[in-house]
């Protein structure tokens, strides 16, 4: 058996831009075979656009990707045989069953009909939707949506999975279920490219995450140590009428960093001791202590700017 | 906007994929579907050709009706070929995002517009085969040279369809298909002698609908169903096939810059 350990996508020096804006600037990106990977950032980061450029679908303006071995977007097509691709926005087959989409996706890679049957069961039973195999698809929540998309993603048995937000806008519950089979995936040894804004989902399933901001990774690395290289140690949130006037007068002394956001001031300290004894003396002002966390370190790179 | 990629097409077998996946969507609907694509021109035909036919003397050296049947043949190919690639393509293409799902398979979009483009074509040669039928049927077809309409219905249908195609690459949104009907297609029925023989109109007319294809499909179709061989053969089928090729080429470069940037 030939074990495949290179790289099953490689970008070096991405660039695209839309209408003379830089979407893309210079994005350099190696994913190690069998890791989970997390691309973070905020709307309009470039996200998007970065992983349309690696499947082919968009030209980049320069740079070189690799996708499953094979050169993209030259052979884009041929490489995207051997993935997986979860999109941010269902795309689910509303004519067809949930039993006739897998059918029918499967047939998209070149895959008869007596390879695809016998597979279906396991998909849906993967999926969480066993016995629905003739539901309509319009009768399906989204969560069933949802993991029927992945489901349908692995009708290839594909190396790479590639997720675009893939728990955007579903409900605790259903996040947890596609956290648990993507966790399963990953113990198959599939490798896994998503993009969130979500914290706790990159901070669980990835074992490495890049925070994207204005089209650049602004950072790389296992989620304990961007937090540990990029930020203090503790946070102390100040709230009340005088916080911000408080932080702007006093708070230095005490904080290596502080950030004001409406009534709320964040004090980022290495020891909260002295912070806190001190705070101790102002009742007016109500505090919460905390270890720093990943969007603590997001914020910090990315701003506490609004991005419509 | 961004640019443009003038490359000419080029297409795998995937492409069947996408056309059997529309075939699969008909496949649940083809009776209602196939009756709606009838009942219309079926209207129109028998409506016209006895209330009108009635009036008039023989057109063209048949009956009005018979007249009027063989048109029918080519304007319902036509309508049925711009009905798929308008809406229905549009529906797979922005609402449902049918072919942006497709793509992330191993499919080009070449691949999903040859689809779309053959699957158009046939769905509307069916409803031409189906009144070619129906007016047989009902005797109005004089020959098995008849047989011969068959590929020139397909080409019809082709030629529209990728006509069609043009206008769903750059439609925002159902609306701006009106447009092409009323400036393109409605004109058209009416020009290139569906209804009447064309040489009613004034000369200056006439050689606006000398360039329009449905012109071309109705010199094919009629005399072939009159056990007559068509003239200038070579000529209408290089002007069919031409507009086809050429519109194709247009529809996947419009598409391309509209959905791959």
């Amino acid at each position: 058996m030939i074990v495949n350990l290179t790289s099953p996508l490689i970008v070096t020096e991405l660039q695209k831009s839309y209408q003379g804006k830089r979407v893309v600037d210079g994005l350099n990106l190696e994913l190690v075979r069998g890791e989970c990977f997390g691309l973070l950032g905020p709307n309009g980061a470039g996200k998007t656009t970065t992983l349309r450029c690696c499947l082919g679908l968009t030209a980049p303006d320069s740079g070189d990707i690799t996708l499953a071995g094979l050169p993209v977007p030259q052979r884009a097509r041929e490489a995207r045989a051997s993935i997986g691709v979860v999109p941010q926005f269902d795309n689910l087959d509303p004519d067809f069953t949930v039993a006739e989409n897998l059918l029918v996706y499967g047939r998209y890679f070149g895959m008869s009909d007596a390879d695809i049957r016998p597979k279906i069961a396991g998909l849906l039973e993967f999926a969480g939707l066993a016995g629905k195999e003739n539901a309509n698809i319009r009768t399906l929540s989204g969560g069933m949506k949802r993991r029927l998309t992945l489901g349908r993603a692995l009708v290839n048995d594909p190396d790479l999975l590639i997720l675009d937000e893939p728990t955007t806008g579903l409900d605790p519950q259903a996040r947890h279920l596609i956290w648990e089979r993507l966790k399963r995936l990953l113990s198959q040894g599939k490798t896994i490219l998503l993009t969130t804004h979500f914290m706790d989902e990159a901070e669980r399933l990835c074992q490495r995450l890049g925070i994207m901001d204005a089209g650049r990774l602004m950072t790389i690395g296992p989620p304990r140590d961007l937090i540990r290289d990029n930020i203090e140690a503790q946070v102390v949130e100040v709230y009340g009428e005088g916080a911000p006037d408080w932080a702007t007068a006093e708070a230095t002394a005490f904080a290596q960093r502080i950030e004001v956001s409406g009534e709320t001031a964040f004090c980022y300290v290495k020891d909260a001791t002295a912070l806190l004894q001190h705070l101790g003396g102002r009742p007016a002002l109500r505090t919460l202590h905390r270890p720093a966390n990943l969007e603590d370190v997001f914020l910090k790179l990315t701003g506490r700017d609004l991005r419509d | 906007m961004g640019h443009f990629d003038y490359s000419l097409p080029s297409f795998s077998l995937r492409a069947l994929a996408v056309w059997r996946r529309n075939f699969l969507v008909w496949r649940k609907l083809a009776i209602p579907s196939l009756l709606g694509n009838l009942a219309d021109p079926m209207i129109y035909l028998f409506g016209l050709g006895y209330g009108l036919g009635g009036l008039l003397p023989q057109v063209a050296g048949v009956s009005y009706i018979a007249f009027l049947a063989s048109g029918t043949v080519c304007g319902s190919t036509m309508n049925a070929a711009s009905f798929e690639a308008l809406y229905s393509s549009f529906s797979r293409m922005h609402m449902q995002k049918t072919w942006e799902a497709i793509m992330n398979a191993p499919v080009a979009l070449d691949d999903v517009m040859a689809g779309e483009w053959l699957w158009a074509a046939a769905k509307a040669s069916l409803s031409g085969v189906a009144i070619l039928a129906v007016i047989a049927a009902l005797g109005f077809v004089a020959s098995p040279l008849a047989l011969w309409a068959l590929p020139v219905i397909f080409i019809t249908g082709l030629c529209f369809a990728a006509l069609g195609l043009i206008v769903t690459a750059l439609a925002p949104s159902y609306d701006f298909f009106m447009y092409y009907f009323t400036l393109f297609i409605t004109p058209m029925v009416l020009l290139c002698g569906v209804f009447f023989p064309a040489d009613q109109l004034p000369p200056l007319v006439q050689s606006i609908a000398a360039w329009l294809p449905l012109t071309h499909s109705v010199a094919l179709i009629r005399p072939l169903l009159f056990d007559t061989m068509p003239t200038n053969i070579l000529m209408h089928l290089f002007v069919l096939i031409g507009i086809a090729m050429v519109a194709f080429w247009i529809a996947v470069v419009l598409t391309r810059r509209r959905l791959l940037n």
